[in-house]
């Protein structure tokens, strides 16, 4: 297949036609280029809303309860609901095979003290699987765990931000913290993806509060992390059967939106993926399109290459070339220059995709536009074949006059 | 080595078809030197592209060094002709972004033969034809008469059975058709076949055999001078 003499003379003749070579070349490039910058832009967007929901959990899903809004078996509107370890024991319970992680939530808001520095803070009580649900990255130190519930310990973890308004530069593990009068133990330091509202949080056991604060099971929200195994659509409906049960538990009206939901990470999950997938739709549609065109434009380019080629090839004919030698010489050429081209256009492509990098991000949620290796060398197969066909086509004809008709040709 | 009986060709233009051949017989011996005389439209070009398998015909046979041409195609007469037959042209047709050397070296690239190989032999050849020098000239830095020395050269650097030429002359002063007449001369002498067309009675004097071809029929096969000269010594 190798022949040096072949690709000495696919050299020689794009060598000595360099405007068309180039003319050809540039189309296919402009083409390439324009892809991966659409590709890589539209990347660009999928990332921005990916992160967009880094801060949770994939699997989240969250159970809240407010006010009734519709009578319900003689009971009024306006009934405030209340969730207590009882509801949280039902779930776990009844939906065993379908929770991953399941943690309560108390808010609160207390003054932290440490020495001189005190300042007011969200305190946050949950269940050590709340760790995961949260995605809190701890830094220094450990996270709540199964013995401080079950000892009520007054222990504290403290967001990256508390620390550094209380303590500064100094060490915090070990220390102790004043939290309404109570003194915490710091056992550990995270940090949240979530941005720094999510850092300036501190967490606490969920039975130290309960029984410090009131002295009763109240829980304000359940945090669940629903199976990986289940598929967005089963989840979805498992979120919706919580719902329903939890409603007929509580005694509120089925329909009743405002005294109890579930907020269901599925359902923002399958949105965004339905939109992402309508964008790469469009996003092929149109690359597709200008590649096609690309395409249609080195055909252009190698018809006319031909025409006037069409005397030399019937002098080589004359000589004894065959067919087929003026087939291959031309497709040869032909992926030669696509190929090349394509390659320049798609360098240079994500050289400029990787320019933008993470400039575009504030104001047009595009983060880190790239292309994968699978796009790149997609592409270059798609360039591949259609410098086959952009040369094949128009060489089998020329190759197919008589040498007697190319001859006269001028 | 070439023989040709009862040849016809005919060429559809519109409904109507114009008979360009009618029953030719000719048979041209190795070793012979002979032109083909004719006004335009005697059909003198259509038998040297039909000789050269540049063509097809009709009917009748066309035996090329004692085979029979039938059922052509263009893969076969590629490489009868790459093997046989070496072409000159009125309009030399070299390409025009290959050296002198790699014209001439170019037929050798289609037998396959290896390019160290064939730019010697091209090198020689060019020797042979006087243009050593020019060997690594444009065909539009050369003269038309270079030119057709290149030609020339390409034509017989396969060492070819026959060499065709389409009005070898047609392009050229009268100084340069005499020094290009010579070199065919040359060649031939030394064995070759020649086979040219033309419509000029001195370069048709110059060769061996003259025939004569009008209307499609050869009205006269004769031997000239030369060959009676030649015989004698």
């Amino acid at each position: 297949m190798f022949d040096i003499d072949r690709w000495r003379e696919i050299f020689q003749s794009i060598n000595k036609n360099r405007l068309r070579s180039a003319l050809s070349g540039f189309t296919v490039a402009f083409a390439i280029l324009l892809f991966t910058l659409l590709f890589g832009i539209v990347s660009g967007l999928s990332n921005s809303f990916k992160s967009a929901f880094a801060d949770d959990a994939q699997n989240a899903m969250f159970v809240r309860v407010w006010q009734t809004s519709k009578p319900y078996k003689g009971l009024q509107t306006g009934r405030a609901i209340q969730l207590r370890n009882d509801d949280f024991n039902y779930v776990k319970d009844e939906y065993e095979s379908k929770i991953q992680y399941q943690s309560a939530r108390i808010y609160k808001n207390f003054t932290l003290k440490y020495k001189n520095e005190a300042n007011s803070y969200s305190v946050r009580a949950v269940h050590p699987d709340h760790q995961f649900l949260e995605k809190t990255i701890i830094d220094k130190g450990r996270y709540l765990n199964e013995k401080d519930l079950q000892e009520r310990s007054k222990v504290i973890v403290i967001g990256r931000l508390i620390k550094a308004d209380l303590f500064g530069e100094k060490p915090a593990l070990g220390k102790r913290i004043n939290m309404n009068g109570s003194s915490y133990l710091v056992i550990g330091i995270f940090s949240d993806e979530g941005g720094d509202n999510e850092e300036r949080l501190a967490y606490i056991p969920i039975t130290t509060a309960q029984m410090i604060y009131g002295n009763n099971d109240y829980i304000s929200q359940i945090n669940l992390g629903y199976n990986p195994d289940l598929n967005l659509d089963e989840a979805i409906s498992f979120g919706k059967k919580l719902e329903r049960d939890l409603r007929s538990k509580l005694n509120i009206h089925p329909d009743d939106q405002s005294a109890l939901s579930v907020r269901n990470m599925a359902e923002a999950n399958k949105n965004v993926g339905s939109f992402m997938a309508i964008l790469y739709a469009i996003v092929i549609l149109v690359g597709s399109g200008t590649l096609i065109a690309g395409i249609i434009g080195i055909s252009n380019i190698m018809i006319f290459v031909i025409k006037e080629r069409t005397k030399e090839f019937g002098i080589r004919k004359a000589l004894g070339a065959q067919p087929l030698s003026i087939v291959w010489m031309v497709v040869q050429e032909s992926v030669f220059i696509t190929t090349i081209a394509g390659y320049l256009g798609l360098s240079l492509g994500t050289y400029l995709l990787s320019l933008i990098g993470d400039s575009l991000e504030e104001d047009y949620f595009i983060k880190d536009p790239s292309v994968s290796t699978g796009i790149v060398v997609g592409a270059t197969i798609v360039l591949i074949v259609s410098g086959l066909i952009a040369g094949y086509i128009p060489a089998k004809r020329a190759a197919n006059i008589k040498p007697i008709e190319a001859l006269r040709a001028d | 080595m070439i023989k040709i009986e009862k040849l016809h060709k005919s060429y559809p233009i519109g409904k109507e078809s114009i008979h360009v051949l009618k029953g030719i017989d000719l048979h041209i011996k190795e070793g012979e030197f002979v032109s083909i005389m004719g006004s335009s439209g005697s059909g003198k070009s259509t038998l040297l592209n039909i000789v050269g398998l540049l063509d097809i015909h009709d009917e009748g046979n066309y035996y090329l060094n004692g085979e029979l041409i039938k059922d052509m195609n263009e893969k076969k007469a590629a490489i009868l002709r790459n093997k046989f037959l070496g072409f000159v042209f009125q309009s030399f047709n070299l390409i025009s972004y290959k050296t002198a050397l790699e014209n001439v070296a170019l037929p050798l690239y289609y037998k396959g033969v290896n390019r160290k190989d064939r730019l010697g032999i091209a090198m020689d050849y060019l020797e042979k034809v006087g243009l050593k020098e020019w060997a690594n000239h444009l065909p539009n830095e050369l003269s038309g008469g270079q030119k057709q020395r290149v030609a020339i050269a390409r034509a017989l650097v396969t060492k070819p059975k026959v060499v065709l030429a389409d009005e070898p002359t047609g392009a050229l002063d009268s100084t340069t058709t005499d020094s290009v007449m010579d070199l065919l001369k040359e060649i031939n002498d030394e064995g070759m076949t020649v086979f040219v067309i033309t419509h000029e009675e001195e370069v048709a004097a110059q060769t061996k055999r003259i025939v004569r071809l009008k209307d499609g029929i050869i009205v006269s096969d004769e031997l000239t001078k030369n060959t009676k000269q030649a015989s004698h010594v």
